[in-house]
């Protein structure tokens, strides 16, 4: 059979492929893994669509009313209709900063994650395929930052960061430093698993046979090695995409992440924190119950990827 | 061994120089130290004289010398925005960390364990499905979420507990403050506790059970049974004892996270300790604070390290043969 003609077969089947396949098989038969993703994709949905879907615009001041600020769910005897999970202190609907929120903190949290894939992958290929002394310092500067949280690292980068930028300019950039900081604090496990894989794959025949026709070092590496080990590294990106979620809105709790001007979740449950004592519970509460929705559904999904993948279980 | 411990000792010093480089740096190159510490009126003559007293004019690596020479005597010089000698400062925050750190500690360890040696040796009942469940939802829900939802529940609706600060204290030979003895302390305590203690008590938990369930199946444990020992001794006498290294080191390197982690729960609950101040300092750029507490931190990481690292080898003589490696 030649190779266009088996081509031509498989072309039609993809998806028929992807419901026959084991990995669809696992997903179809553990019903919590459904109904993460089924959440997770909803979620991802509603903050994509968000200036459609919500019901009010929180960031025009002209739709701002401050006499509606504060106000109640509306299912309780103060509610008022339009404003579903009730207002916050500047009249803001709970809803729509919600779906706003999610934006900022599924951005931040698949950018980090990007962020922290690409450095580690590319250092655990170079520090496993070219071994050494360049191996020895990648591996070495891994193990010291593993001994610290990654908060604790996020925290420095964001604290250099505002001290080298200066207070106004910070404020324009408090994206691309979360994104950074979060991202530098989470790339060891990529290295570590990247690098145990590639020593692995390097003797094996192919990559011989690769550099016997002369192929260049990078080719090698990332056409050939590191297809193969793209499992695990899934897995854990998946799993960091809950930790880089929680970590944004952590950071943004704590009051060094994004200004409450555009709140992500965490800055909404900053924000609500401070009238939680005067009753005003929603403010902080829903904001609360989105974010760990969010990432328990993620973790869930993550869970099952890595039970999946790892033929050792089965 | 002796050999083994030198070689650690050797490794952790070398951590420490490049923390203490990276704090260096952090001090010396981010912002002016001369700036920060004089008002605008000051002549650029006497800004000129300040640099030469300070030893900025010196090469970086006289400046780096003297900079880890003093950080030994425990000097940081001088907090930009309070204005106060950074060692003080610390040294008056320490106590309230440290508490909260190790009762945390002790409240994951007595709760987690019971609960991971029971779902290991039932991992089919309820009460265990419940517990993995729970587990996970902690390691799912941030820190500062059920920091805020315990507060709300047991201060804003129940009105128990109170939410904020330290309570009463007691001071201990001059220094130490402590609010284990006073009423108000100890239940000021309970709910940041908890909080602090609630990650680490999943992790402890699920440690367990998959130690006691890789451990039930081994040889020597059908042997035990074989020979007629009481379910009671398997389970506690051989079995339990048989995980317990790794819950020992886990444990031992969790409470460098669990100090790193109380700069969250001190934010939730104003409770004054050095992860507030350190939280502050990020907040008000006041670069000294920073590099100081990056540097006790990871003096406490290294030093835990190193007697876990000990440990482990005392307690484990396969790695004692094996040499270095893990």
């Amino acid at each position: 059979m030649t190779d266009a003609i088996r081509v031509k077969e498989e072309q039609p089947g993809v998806l028929s492929r992807i419901l026959r396949s084991d990995l669809f098989y696992s997903f179809r038969r553990s019903p919590i893994t459904v109904i993460s993703a089924a959440v997770t994709l909803v979620l991802i949905l509603a903050a994509l669509f968000a200036p459609w879907i919500a019901p009010h615009d929180p960031f025009d001041p002209a739709s701002l009313d401050i006499m509606n600020s504060l106000l109640p769910p509306q299912w309780t005897a103060d509610g008022q209709a339009g404003f579903l999970l009730g207002t916050d202190d500047q009249g803001r609907d709970v809803l729509s900063t919600i779906l706003y929120g999610m934006r900022i903190s599924l951005a931040v949290g698949f950018a980090s994650v990007v962020l922290a894939m690409a450095l580690g992958v590319t250092l655990g290929l170079i520090a496993g395929y070219v071994g050494g002394i360049t191996d020895t310092i990648i591996m070495r500067v891994a193990d010291v930052q593993l001994t610290f949280p990654a908060i604790l690292t996020a925290l420095l980068i964001d604290g250099v960061a505002r001290a080298l930028a200066g207070p106004q300019a910070y404020e324009e950039i408090v994206v691309f430093v979360l994104v950074l900081s979060i991202g530098l604090s989470f790339w060891v496990q990529y290295a570590r698993t990247v690098r145990g894989s590639v020593l692995v794959e390097a003797n094996k025949e192919y990559v011989l046979a690769a550099r016997l026709i002369g192929l260049r070092s990078s080719t090698i590496m990332f056409r050939h090695v590191l297809p193969n080990v793209v499992g695990p590294v899934l897995v854990i990106a998946t799993i960091n995409l809950a930790l880089a979620i929680i970590t944004e809105a952590t950071l943004s709790f704590l009051g060094v992440g994004v200004p409450p001007t555009q709140p992500s979740l965490g800055t909404l449950i900053r924000i609500g924190n401070d009238y939680l004592f005067s009753g005003e519970w929603w403010v902080t509460i829903f904001p609360g119950i989105t974010l760990a929705i969010l990432a328990l559904a993620v973790n869930l999904l993550g869970d099952w990827l890595r039970d999946a993948l790892n033929p050792k279980l089965r | 061994m002796l050999a083994f411990a030198i070689r650690r000792l050797i490794q952790a010093v070398g951590v420490m120089l490049v923390v203490a480089l990276i704090s260096f740096l952090l001090f010396r190159f981010v912002g002016d130290p001369v700036n920060q510490l004089v008002g605008v009126d000051t002549t650029p003559e006497q800004r000129a004289q300040l640099r030469q007293d300070l030893g900025l004019n010196d090469p970086v690596y006289v400046q780096f010398g003297r900079f880890v020479g003093k950080a030994a005597r425990f000097d940081f010089g001088i907090s930009y925005q309070i204005k106060r000698p950074v060692a003080d400062l610390i040294a008056s925050r320490l106590p309230a960390t440290l508490e909260l750190s190790l009762v945390s500690a002790v409240f994951a360890l007595l709760v987690g364990l019971p609960m991971g040696v029971y779902t290991g040796l039932y991992p089919q009942t309820l009460l265990s499905r419940l517990f993995l469940a729970l587990s996970l939802t902690g390691i799912s829900l941030p820190t500062f979420l059920i920091g805020i939802l315990l507060i709300f529940i047991f201060s804003v609706n129940l009105g128990w507990l109170p939410s904020f600060g330290r309570g009463d204290v007691v001071t201990i030979g001059g220094f130490w403050t402590t609010g284990l003895l006073t009423r108000s302390g100890l239940s000021s305590l309970i709910l940041p506790a908890i909080t602090l203690g609630l990650f680490q008590m999943t992790l402890i938990m699920r440690l367990v059970r998959g130690e006691m369930l890789e451990v039930l199946r081994t040889d020597y444990i059908k042997f035990a049974r074989a020979r007629g020992l009481s379910s009671r001794a398997i389970n506690f006498g051989h079995a339990l004892k048989n995980t317990l290294v790794p819950v020992i080191t886990i444990t031992g390197l969790q409470i460098g996270s669990i100090i790193a982690f109380s700069i969250i729960t001190e934010t939730v609950f104003q409770w004054p300790g050095m992860g507030l101040l350190f939280l502050q300092a990020v907040q008000n750029v006041d670069i000294p604070i920073m590099a100081a507490y990056l540097l006790l931190i990871a003096f406490l990481f290294t030093v835990i390290n190193f007697i876990v690292d000990l440990l482990y080898v005392a307690v484990d003589p396969r790695i004692r043969i094996g040499g270095a490696g893990a």
